[in-house]
């Protein structure tokens, strides 16, 4: 019971940073109707904008090492310590919640730049165009990335306060044997509020209505004086931002390299195409599901039955659904059909 | 006479010529070594195959590299089993990525457009965490499939060929597969592979399968069942995709399971592009351009680039190798990165479309102040060679 129960957390986790990116994909699908194989590369744009104002943070530099007296000792010391003292040490260890502030504006900035630079100019072209340029685009940022902070993964840990794990079993009055760290759960409550404030953005705000309506008939909404590619282009930076606060997120959970979005990439994409192109509800739905089913395939009991179930479930799961209803979960007719 | 210069015959005896002498032309730009000539060859009969799907029907398949890894892993078990002769890995290699493509693409082929590449990047990873994880006792997992003196290698065994101390090498009939009569091994079947594609583009199968990418729906209007023709053009590239992959097991008798990973899948998809997709000779011509600098740029360090520009002024070499040196050595990628999105934004046909404009501009300079022929060369668009 327990193992279920974990496994149901970890699926719900790994579903959260899934249905994330599989929200940003699927809101630039249904705007701009490009297909975005840069997503999965600014998911780890995200998760480096952590690392990044971890790093500015500690910038330090070498002081007297007061505590050794026998010989001159020195010690590196952040300047933030220096200047502030006890303030400054907490500082340095809510780097990651407090690197979001810095995330939201340099995402933003870094989506509308590759929207008017790049992205523009693949509205007509082709589907493929599209893939072909965008997946460049995105060996480029992560090479970029390699370049300056090198191959290994760089840990960003979580503030002390929460490093440990809840003991949630005893909260629910269940066994005591389950705990589960707290990390992850502010990463589920965390992609919850994301994908509802999203979701409140587009259905409460005329703003939202007036993408909506979009997204449903372009031309219309056109027609009415609108302009409608002002806002695909905001909808777009809104897309990078909730993809790099995903990453942002998940950079204490999975130390941030530089070809983690490569990896997510392919999962979220499958992701969208199970829940329906084109459909937000399908694709939060179907990231939260896939994330479930791939942790009870790795349960050892599933392993034991069908080995290697874990590595290929997702996959399976989308070859299925494609080939069972080719519109995915949710999808609505019309909307990239072909 | 144009179409003299056109004719089937012709174009192969020039094709045939300029790979055979390769050794020799590529001498003063350093390229003549077996190694890299062997890619050239091996790489350009994946994009010719690539071609063959993605240049004439416009599908863009994600997951070419499985079939790349089958031939490999399958090669390597046949000169482990059977014979260190190249011919049954050959063969075996090639039909069984033909089998491999045929189920994978009766699958994806049920979608188009973008689900086709996802479907076929699904079962791309799919095969690559299996060969991984699962199916270690065949692939051999993370080490790789490789040869061992304890294989039976039957057939080797029934004609008595002697076996010889430490690791046996690859022959062809006793001709060892290493150095030039390797490369030679693999730029005959270069010329048979480009002399097939040659065939499927001048054939009504070729032109049916153009007919899809110009518009499916009007095809189906007609009458025509495009299904068949794209699962066979499918089936053949992904035999393409096989054929190279044991020819890298020729040359080197190890497979290991990154040769599936999907970024090599997008190498040949960038290869394809690079040479001009739909194009004869354009994805040939991609996989040595690619091949040819992957191997110069990622030899470069930062050291080396100060030898370089040794002559130039202290601050300004500084500068110029500050710049460059993200660019090679380890960074080669993203330099292929960003030749990628310069090639798709601003010359989606490729190297090979940039030579028709070149050659347009020439004629046009050089005709000023004549009187302009009306020539049908014009009509030299894409997928007719030269």
């Amino acid at each position: 019971m327990d193992a279920i129960l974990i496994q149901i957390l970890n699926g719900l986790d790994k579903g959260g940073a899934y249905a994330l990116i599989a929200l940003g994909l699927t809101l630039t699908f249904g705007t701009l109707g490009v297909v975005n194989f840069a997503h999965g590369a600014i998911f780890m744009l995200g998760a480096f904008c952590a690392v990044l104002f971890q790093n500015i943070l500690t910038l330090s530099k070498k002081v007297k090492d007061e505590s050794i007296t026998f010989f001159d000792a020195y010690k590196e010391q952040p300047y933030i310590e220096i200047w502030w003292g006890d303030v400054g040490t907490a500082i340095i260890d809510y780097a990651v919640p407090l690197s979001i502030l810095f995330a939201i504006p340099v995402m933003l900035l870094i989506g509308v730049i590759m929207e008017r630079g790049l992205i523009k100019h693949f509205y007509k072209r082709e589907h493929a165009d599209q893939i072909l340029v965008t997946f460049g685009l995105a060996i480029v940022i992560q090479e970029i990335i390699r370049h300056f902070f090198g191959a290994n993964p760089i840990p960003t840990p979580a503030p002390d306060i929460v490093a440990g794990s809840a003991a949630i079993g005893t909260f629910f009055g269940l066994s005591d044997n389950l705990v589960y760290p707290w990390w992850r759960l502010i990463y589920l409550a965390f992609s919850a509020i994301i994908i509802f404030s999203v979701f409140a953005f587009l259905k409460f705000t005329t703003f939202g209505m007036v993408v909506r309506a979009g997204m449903a008939d372009r031309e219309t909404v056109g027609l009415l004086g609108i302009n409608v590619q002002r806002r695909f282009t905001i909808v777009f930076g809104i897309a990078t931002v909730v993809a790099g606060l995903a990453g942002v997120m998940y950079a204490p959970i999975l130390p941030p390299d530089y070809h983690m979005g490569m990896d997510f990439l392919v999962l979220s994409f499958v992701v969208v195409v199970v829940g329906g192109m084109g459909s937000l509800g399908g694709a939060v739905a179907a990231g939260f599901l896939l994330g479930i089913l791939q942790s009870f395939a790795s349960m050892n009991e599933v392993k034991a039955i069908l080995p290697g179930i874990d590595q290929i479930i997702i996959y399976l799961v989308a070859v299925i659904i494609l080939l069972v209803r080719p519109r995915g979960l949710m999808g609505r007719e019309g909307v990239m059909d072909d | 006479m144009t179409n003299f210069f056109k004719s089937n015959l012709v174009i192969m005896l020039v094709f045939s010529g300029v790979v055979l002498t390769a050794p020799i032309w590529l001498a003063p730009i350093g390229a003549d070594y077996p190694d890299l000539l062997q890619k050239f060859a091996i790489f350009g009969i994946f994009a010719i195959g690539f071609n063959i799907l993605f240049g004439l029907t416009g599908y863009l398949s994600f997951g070419h590299a499985t079939f790349l890894g089958v031939g490999s892993y399958t090669a390597v078990w046949a000169f482990k089993l059977l014979s260190m002769n190249v011919i049954p890995a050959i063969l075996l290699g090639t039909a069984m990525a033909g089998v491999f493509a045929l189920v994978i693409g009766y699958l994806s082929l049920r979608r188009s457009g973008i689900y086709f590449s996802i479907l076929t990047l699904a079962f791309a990873q799919m095969s690559y965490s299996l060969a991984y994880s699962v199916l270690t006792p065949i692939t051999n997992g993370e080490t790789g499939l490789q040869l061992s003196q304890q294989d039976p290698r039957v057939i080797d065994g029934l004609f008595g060929v002697p076996v010889e101390a430490g690791l046996p090498s690859t022959n062809l009939f006793n001709i060892s597969m290493s150095g030039l009569s390797g490369f030679y091994f693999c730029a005959v079947i270069l010329i048979i592979a480009f002399y097939v594609s040659l065939k499927i583009f001048r054939s009504p199968f070729g032109l049916k399968l153009r007919a899809i990418k110009s518009n499916q729906t009007r095809m189906k209007y007609t009458g025509f069942n495009t299904r068949p023709y794209l699962l066979s053009s499918f089936v053949i590239s992904g035999m393409y995709a096989g054929l190279a992959g044991s020819l890298m097991a020729v040359t080197d008798p190890l497979a290991g399971a990154e040769r599936m990973q999907w970024t090599a899948s997008g190498e040949v998809v960038l290869m394809t592009i690079l040479g001009g997709a739909g194009t004869l000779l354009g994805p040939l011509l991609g996989a040595t351009i690619i091949k040819y600098f992957e191997n110069i740029f990622s030899a470069l360090n930062s050291s080396e680039l100060h030898k370089i520009f040794a002559d130039l002024p202290d601050t300004l070499e500084n500068m110029v190798v500050a710049i460059i040196n993200p660019f090679v050595g380890d960074g080669w990628h993203l330099m292929l990165g960003a030749l990628f999105m310069i090639i798709v934004i601003f010359l989606p046909g490729g190297v090979m479309e940039g030579l028709t404009r070149f050659f347009k501009w020439f004629k046009h300079i050089f005709s000023f102040g004549k009187k302009q022929p009306a020539t049908n060369s014009d009509a030299t668009s894409k997928g007719e060679a030269k």
